[in-house]
């Protein structure tokens, strides 16, 4: 029983982890890249380490994998916030579908929108 | 060992995107994930050969991607590392 949670876990969070790097390549800009991967790499890295310490138990193995889950469900968001943030600020253009951008227009700016080809 | 295969395409499109990415932005995210998609890889190796300490490196991993996004989110605010 435990084992094919275990499993389940695993895959789950390999698929995840594709589909999120399969949208940091597809997708038009990047703020979209960074949703996409973010979100997705966050989820299937915590399921894969969530499955390693299903399979393995209370071992060092085991723990180990618990206590990397927590560190990247804290920190992956935290970088990507501060990389949006940054890259707004420097003024990378938004993907010509935006509807709207509240960040810049609190801080007294328009956004850049890319244009139409 | 069938996960860590599905995984190195994961890695690879990372690559791409740090390779074409148009902007620094673009670079740094898709260096960010694929170092978190290595520490996954690593962790999968871990428990293939039930060794524990390639768990600290997975660890170590995890925490590189992240010091190196937040300093360059800080390069792009133009800001000072030390402000």
């Amino acid at each position: 029983m435990i084992s094919v949670l275990a499993l389940l876990f695993l895959w789950m969070g390999v698929g995840f982890v594709l589909l999120g790097a399969l949208g940091l390549a597809r997708f038009p800009d990047l703020y979209n890249r960074m949703q996409a991967a973010t979100k997705c790499v966050t989820l299937g890295v915590c399921g894969i380490m969530i499955g390693i310490f299903l399979r393995s138990g209370f071992n060092p193995l085991g723990v180990k994998a618990l206590i990397c889950a927590a560190f990247i469900l804290l920190t992956v968001p935290v970088s990507s916030h501060a990389l949006a943030r940054g890259s707004l600020i420097a003024g990378v253009k938004l993907w010509k579908g935006t509807v709207k951008d509240e960040f810049t227009k609190d801080r007294g700016a328009e956004p850049i929108i890319e244009e139409e080809k | 060992m069938v996960p860590i295969i599905v995984l190195v395409p994961a890695a690879l499109f990372c690559l791409y995107r740090a390779l074409v990415g148009p902007s620094i932005a673009d670079r740094a995210i898709a260096v960010d994930m694929m170092g978190v998609v290595f520490s996954a890889i690593t962790a999968l190796l871990a428990l293939r050969f039930r060794l524990s300490y390639l768990l600290d490196l997975s660890i170590a991993l995890a925490v590189i991607s992240f010091v190196g996004a937040l300093a360059l989110a800080k390069f792009l605010e133009k800001r000072s590392l030390d402000d």
